[in-house]
């Protein structure tokens, strides 16, 4: 075919022709060998993701293995597992994943508590207008920058804040939540409630309401039909949301650092001062390790109950 | 962060340093004779408030040097941010002693020639060549300014008005209390016991022996619940005094100063223990890009009416007297309230940070190092 167009292409005697021709016997290339068209459309992002993020990863995981001179801080290629141990050993580091992974749990679960009726409201009962309204309302917070919201969480948990001034009005006694765990698992289940939202949203979405007709047909009750269809089948949806929700609150450093008290310390926390304060990578590979391993676990369980499909 | 092993290098690099010739830095060789034409861009490595536009702004002017800073809230991060990068990000730090001992002896800082800083001669003395910052004859900087870690309280919370470290060990102020993410905080501890618990015969609150050193840890362990945060940078603790999450804490003038700007009712002191203090120098870093740009900026800032202006802004006492005059006429009476050209009796009083090491002198060797220090504050914070 690419060839005949090319031939009708040469009577015609318009100027450019040469070019228009190589295009033609281009995608005439493309046409017949598949694997090529493959191969261009992936190469660009296989080549980044495999420099960039894989490359990045193996490096970060081979500097754990290294430590650094203690008084010039300048990094020895030594092969040992010194970092590991200090992380095993050492009960502050045992006590900071624990709390990294307890409040990510935390919030995980309250966002998916929080979400659920929700994304249910948006997708099985509000009006095609109040969704549009919906939507707009969930993803409007996301336009501002985090920093500025947890610096607004602040502003009100503090103790001269609005929610102590709004307490003192209605004359209950000031709370003390400003920098401490309890500001940093409100703030990280704030920030991250969107991201529940509407993965849950998509897997109710999906659910086809005759299937709720025929549950009720059947005889089971409201309850049944949400305990044994509508739940099992939203499922997937609210696990990856919890993807998010529990990645990013692991990963996180910001939140615990503006907003948490004396024993808020992060795994982020101690990457962070791991580099920038005591100038040490390869403890601070190490223990990013940790989280690596975290998530690795959380993907694999999450693939059995069928997250990936709800993405 | 925890290191295994850091302390014998530690050890052994700053003997090295404090003990034997400086051998390689025959004085006079490569030091520069004359300040050549500014580089138009400087980096500095600074603790808040020492870049002010009030002194900067009109040295920008005078030599073309663009001014560049980035705040350090602790020695710790100062050494990391003078190490990172092969040493050449940044031109110059305001280092403190505790950092400034461990960046001669990394080889990340430069010996100068003070002749070409012509307010070096009117220094008081004990600046002149303070061991912090001068190994054997050779300066590896120039001093600045320094001062006293003070008790800093709000007088509407506190009452009555403390005299005594003890406030912020005190379970009344629980909750409301904040001191330094520093592990150097460990010598303030020291530096209460050795006047509160006489018996562990605490002398040098950054020289301890296990036993001393344990009990100042304990303190701070028990001082835990009552913290409301460890503040990382100074902003920090003026955040917390503003909104009334912090009554009460360890802090450094300038926050005082800030705070009283804002209108909020506070007040600073030396309690009667004494305190632990600073004495900070511009030190050179070996890889600086624009040399002369930071003899410019040593000359300016020694100078006695930016002396003064530093002085004011931060709270502390600058090391060139003539700068008093000056300070009084900015502010009436300023000069006697940052102790400006006081005794050395007064200087020797301020327990100045130095990085601990394992040989206290006498002989003995059976101190906590530097590695120790961090890696019981990294339990201790959790």
């Amino acid at each position: 075919m690419a060839a005949g167009l090319d031939a009708a292409e040469g009577l015609t005697g318009k100027p450019g022709r040469p070019l228009r021709a190589a295009r033609l016997r281009l995608s005439g290339f493309f046409w017949r060998h598949r694997w090529a068209k493959g191969l261009l459309l992936l190469a660009p992002p296989l080549l980044a993701f495999a420099l960039v993020y894989l490359a990045s990863l193996v490096a970060l995981f081979i500097s754990a293995f290294w430590t650094v001179n203690p008084f010039t801080t300048a990094i020895e290629h030594i092969w040992n597992l010194d970092n590991f141990r200090t992380l095993i050993d050492s009960g502050a580091y045992r006590t900071i994943a624990l709390r990294t992974i307890g409040i990510a749990a935390a919030v995980t679960l309250t966002d998916a508590v929080l979400a659920f009726p929700f994304a249910y409201f948006m997708a099985r009962v509000a009006s095609a207008r109040g969704r549009a309204f919906l939507f707009v309302a969930v993803l409007l917070p996301l336009w501002s920058s985090y920093l500025v919201r947890v610096y607004i969480w602040r502003l009100i948990l503090n103790q001269d804040g609005v929610l102590n001034w709004m307490l003192n009005k209605v004359g209950l006694p000031n709370q003390h939540l400003a920098y401490t765990n309890f500001a940093v698992w409100l703030i990280f289940s704030y920030v991250w409630l969107p991201f529940m939202i509407l993965p849950v949203y998509g897997a109710l979405e999906r659910i086809p309401h005759s299937f709720i007709e025929a549950s009720r047909d059947l005889g089971a009750g409201g309850f049944a039909t949400f305990r044994r269809v509508v739940l099992p089948l939203a499922l997937p949806g609210v696990v990856a949301g919890s993807i998010f929700t529990f990645s990013l609150t692991l990963g996180d450093y910001v939140t615990p650092l503006l907003a948490g008290g004396a024993s808020s310390q992060f795994i982020g926390n101690v990457v962070y001062s791991s580099v920038g304060i005591s100038n040490n990578v390869p403890f601070a590979a190490a223990f990013a390790t940790v989280p690596l391993i975290v998530m690795a676990l959380y993907l694999t369980i999450a693939r059995k109950l069928g997250a990936f499909e709800a993405m | 962060m925890i290191r295994i092993r850091r302390a014998h290098v530690l050890v052994a690099a700053l003997a090295v340093a404090l003990c034997v010739p400086a051998s390689g830095i025959s004085s006079g060789s490569g030091l520069p004779t004359s300040i050549g034409k500014g580089e138009g861009q400087l980096n500095l490595v600074a603790w808040e408030g020492y870049t002010q536009p009030q002194w900067v702004k009109p040295f920008t002017k005078a030599t073309g040097c663009k001014v560049n800073a980035k705040y350090a809230g602790s020695s710790d991060e100062m050494v990391t941010l003078m190490r990172q990068g092969g040493g050449s990000q940044y031109d110059m730090v305001s280092a403190s002693g505790d950092a400034s001992l461990r960046l001669i002896v990394g080889k990340d800082v430069q010996p100068i020639n003070v002749n070409l800083i012509p307010d070096y001669k009117n220094f008081i003395p004990a600046l002149k060549s303070p061991p912090h910052n001068t190994i054997k004859g050779v300066h590896y900087g120039l001093s600045l300014q320094w001062g006293p870690n003070t008790l800093l309280y709000n007088t509407k919370k506190v009452t009555p008005a403390p005299t005594s470290w003890s406030a912020i060990y005190d379970k009344k102020y629980k909750g409301k209390v904040t001191v330094p993410d520093n592990p150097i905080q460990i010598a303030d501890a020291a530096l209460y016991l050795s006047k509160t618990n006489t018996s562990l015969g605490i002398t040098d609150p950054y020289e301890l022996n296990k036993t001393q050193f344990d009990a100042a840890v304990a303190l701070l362990k028990a001082q835990k619940p009552l913290i409301k945060k460890y503040w990382g940078l100074a902003s920090d603790e003026i955040d917390l005094f503003k909104n009334g999450d912090a009554v009460i804490g360890a802090s450094w003038p300038y926050q005082t100063n800030t705070l009283i700007a804002a209108k909020v009712p506070v007040k600073d002191l030396i309690p009667r223990e004494g305190a632990t203090g600073w004495a900070d120098t511009w030190m050179l870093s070996s890889h600086a890009k624009h040399p002369n740009c930071a003899y410019m900026w040593m000359k300016w800032v020694s100078t006695p009416k930016v002396q003064a202006q530093q002085a004011i802004y931060f709270g502390e006492t600058p090391a060139n007297p003539k700068a008093c005059t000056i300070m009084n006429k900015l502010s009436p009476g300023s000069a006697a309230q940052y102790h400006c050209g006081a005794s050395a009796k007064y200087f020797s009083s301020i327990k100045f940070w130095k990085p601990p090491i394992a040989d206290c002198g006498n002989g003995k060797k059976d101190c906590m190092d530097y590695t120790q220090w961090q890696q019981a504050w990294t339990q201790l914070k959790g």
